[in-house]
């Protein structure tokens, strides 16, 4: 099978001109999980972009995106497969009349015609190479975890009436969890593993020029220099990266071109979430020199 | 990026690298890190696939492949900066086998190094301290490194073979530099170039550029740290730099640098704990059946009793009292537990707390409706009446005043957990008020944040007490920790 990407730079390019700005890590990691044909674990803080990455790595490779969601009480039936009963039972009524046999029967309707493919079963089966993403895995139980072992390690699904479907390319596997437990040393081992933290200064300021077209360089760096410092202070929840695309886009609406004391404390309630910690901030702020002069 | 125009054909095989990999392996599994056989041969298909001198993505191959968990990262970098150090020739060692094979890697990043620095060698200390100015007012990361580079060689005047540890160099090097001034000069400098600075943007600017000088620290560890392994080798180095993992690390001895990351590390475990309890609660025993809900659906199938209804169960709350000591020695200790009780506080029905050294008071209040866990912590450093006589603990006085203040409170739902390392300066043990409480209680649990093998010893009475106890525990990192406190609930 051909692999997709080239190396990694040209990767890096690809996600860049879908606006998505990866670090070497993370490019090195969806180079490497092609290459190794590896499903890619991504943990982080929430709003890091760890579910943007598949969606631009899919848009990058201009395939099907073929997303699964997990929560609690996620089971076979909504993730792998299930039977089309309703259908099935439509076709025995309808061989009433004919009085065909059994086992022609029920052979006939264990088959491909009355499955119900979820997005499991679909990402392998699919003809064309698809990019999988199974979201927030850590939300589903310990045991359903173990469902989905056999189609990371092999890309494959046994069915028991019809056998082991095995897939006809290997999809691009991304998880995502938000650490909210930890997931079985099982699963860990089959993936790659990828943290995706906070991004740096520069990185940010990229981000926000990306995503927010109507921002001025300056207003960008300064936007990305307050988050910093913000991330700085211990909070209950730091700001994320889509929070802070979301400020910039505030302040460029209400028309700041420079941000200082008054316009931060007056816009932390789009950046922080909590109200201790826009207290904190904006005290943090209020004494910030005080100290130097 | 030094990356790609190196030819993909320049591709990792051979006996060299395969025993480095080993060696390093090794070196993660000693650390601590669970390392599987599996991860250990993708780890070597997965270099097979990256250009040999592009040294980012080969870190990134292995920590991808053998590393995953992020609190394991910093164990990790540690041991790849001592395994995959610089080793060639401008650090003026022998090369050892291995260096021949990773030294186009090294070559290739040296160049860079060299064209970005120029001619470093031999500069005078004017010299170096206008480039380190230079280099942190832009914001250019190989000037930083060759900055590093130059000072590491001018000021630390490193000797092979000399047995001390990089610290000592390490501290000689920033001494030199004075760092703390360059801070103030480059702030000096913005107000003076962009005029009248706000106190804001000052703040702004102080965060940025300290990072910058943070990165430089760093660079200049890395610098000593490479110059340590070419003198010593990578094993002696990795023994010497070996870290315990942040759940490994102790209370009673953790660092500054570690106390910070255990607290960053408590935060999410106390987050993910509580997850767990709250799973466990509601996937855990069915209820005993009820009678009257079964008939009642076995109306729809005719009066066949198809289908058995459960009532809810009715979870056991217990209620907690902690008790802990918060002298000097064991603050820490208390801190951290007290914040796991917190976190899950809602597994219990009520949670009570009380602080002492020498005496004993109430701070249930300061945790109540706090909605910062640290500043309530602060109120109990800060606030709370725990000073009798000396400011020295006994233990003894404050369970005495416990039981006649409180005591009457303890009830049969009532779980007691003690929380100090019983050093009681030779005071009277008075351990009769523990037999009392636990007389009352449903549970008394002493927690212990020393080793067991100094229990009873010195001025250390744990055993006197643990006889009344229905159990004592080590309780020295937040492994043991956690543990704990999830079999409590």
């Amino acid at each position: 099978m051909p692999f997709r990407f080239e190396d990694v730079a040209s990767l890096s390019a690809g996600l860049r001109r879908v606006d998505y700005l990866a670090d070497e890590g993370i490019a090195g990691v969806v180079y490497l999980a092609d290459r190794l044909a590896k499903p890619v674990l991504i943990e982080g803080p929430a709003g890091t972009g760890k579910t943007q990455l598949a969606k631009s790595v899919a848009e990058v490779l201009g395939t099907r995106l073929i997303r699964l969601q997990c929560y609690e009480g996620l089971d076979e039936a909504k993730a792998l497969y299930e039977w089309n009963y309703k259908k099935q039972l439509l076709r025995i009524q309808s061989d009433r009349s004919d009085q065909q046999d059994w086992g022609g029967l029920s052979e006939d309707i264990f088959s491909n015609e009355f499955l119900l493919t979820r997005p499991l079963l679909e990402a392998i089966s699919a003809p064309d190479p698809v990019v999988l993403l199974i979201d927030e895995v850590d939300r589903v139980e310990v045991e359903t975890e173990a469902l989905l072992l056999e189609i990371l390690s092999d890309y494959q699904v046994s069915i028991p009436e019809l056998g082991t479907i095995e897939a006809v390319q290997i999809p691009l596997v991304f998880l995502t969890s938000n650490n909210t437990r930890e997931l079985s040393e099982a699963l860990k081992r089959r993936c790659l593993y990828l943290h995706v933290d906070y991004p740096d200064l520069l990185r940010e300021k990229e981000i926000v020029l990306a995503k927010v077209p109507q921002i001025t360089e300056n207003l960008a760096d300064q936007v990305a220099r307050v988050v910093h410092t913000i991330r700085q202070i211990e909070l209950k929840k730091a700001p994320s990266v889509s929070e802070t695309i979301d400020w910039a886009k505030t302040l460029v609406l209400l028309g700041f071109s420079k941000i200082d004391e008054r316009t931060t404390s007056e816009t932390l309630n789009i950046l922080l979430k909590y109200q201790s910690d826009i207290n904190k901030v904006a005290k943090e702020f209020s004494t910030a020199g005080g100290v130097n002069l | 990026m030094p990356a790609s125009h190196l030819p993909a054909s320049a591709v990792a095989t051979g006996d060299a690298l395969l025993e480095l990999l080993n060696g390093f392996v090794k070196e993660l599994r000693d650390v601590g890190l669970a390392v599987s056989l599996t991860e250990n041969l993708d780890a070597l298909e997965a270099v097979k696939h990256i250009p040999i001198g592009d040294r980012q993505t080969f870190k990134t191959a292995l920590a991808t492949t053998l590393v995953k968990h992020y609190n394991h990262q910093q164990a990790f970098d540690t041991a790849f900066e001592v395994y995959f150090s610089l080793r060639g020739k401008q650090y003026d060692l022998g090369a050892d086998g291995t260096a021949d094979l990773l030294s186009e890697l090294d070559d290739h990043e040296a160049t860079n190094l060299q064209a970005a620095a120029g001619a470093t060698e031999n500069l005078s200390p004017e010299d170096l301290a206008a480039m380190l100015f230079d280099a942190l007012q832009r914001k250019d990361p190989q000037m930083l490194k060759s900055v590093a580079r130059s000072a590491v060689r001018l000021y630390a005047q490193m000797e092979p073979g000399r047995p001390v540890g990089g610290t000592y160099y390490l501290y000689r090097t920033l001494r030199n530099l004075d760092l703390d001034n360059v801070l103030e000069r480059l702030l000096q400098q913005a107000q003076y170039e962009q005029g009248d600075l706000s106190e804001f943007d000052q703040r702004l600017l102080r965060d940025e550029y300290q990072q910058r000088i943070d990165q430089l620290q760093q660079e200049i560890e890395a610098e000593i740290r490479r110059r340590l392994v070419a003198d010593r080798g990578a094993e002696a180095m990795a023994k010497t730099l070996r870290k315990p993992l942040p759940e490994d690390v102790d209370f009673m001895h953790a660092s500054r640098e570690e106390m910070a990351s255990l607290r960053k590390a408590i935060y999410p475990l106390t987050r993910k704990l509580a997850a767990r309890l709250q799973r466990k609660r509601r996937h855990g025993r069915k209820g005993p059946l009820d009678f009257r809900r079964t008939v009642r659906a076995s109306l729809s199938y005719g009066g066949v009793l198809a289908e058995t209804k459960f009532r809810n169960p009715k979870p056991h709350k217990p209620e907690i009292f902690v008790i802990a000591d918060i002298s000097g020695s064991v603050a820490a200790f208390a801190r951290f537990t007290l914040q796991l009780v917190y976190a899950i506080s809602g597994q219990f029905s009520k949670v009570r707390s009380f602080v002492f050294i020498d005496g004993i008071d109430e701070v249930t209040a300061y945790f109540e409706g706090a909605e910062d866990i640290n500043q309530a912590v602060h109120r109990v450093n800060t606030e709370a009446d725990v000073v009798w006589v000396d400011g020295h603990s006994d233990y003894g006085h404050a369970f005495e005043v416990f039981w006649e203040r409180f005591g009457k409170d303890i009830g049969p739902r009532t779980s007691i957990m003690i929380l100090g390392d019983a050093r009681n300066n030779y005071h009277e043990a008075k351990s009769w008020t523990v037999k009392e409480m636990q007389s009352n209680a449903r549970h008394v649990y002493w927690l212990n944040p020393e080793p067991r093998s100094y229990w009873d010893t010195g001025d250390s009475i744990v055993g006197e007490y643990a006889q009344y106890c229905d159990g004592a525990f080590e309780a020295r990192n937040l492994r043991q920790l956690e543990a704990f406190v999830e079999n409590l609930a």
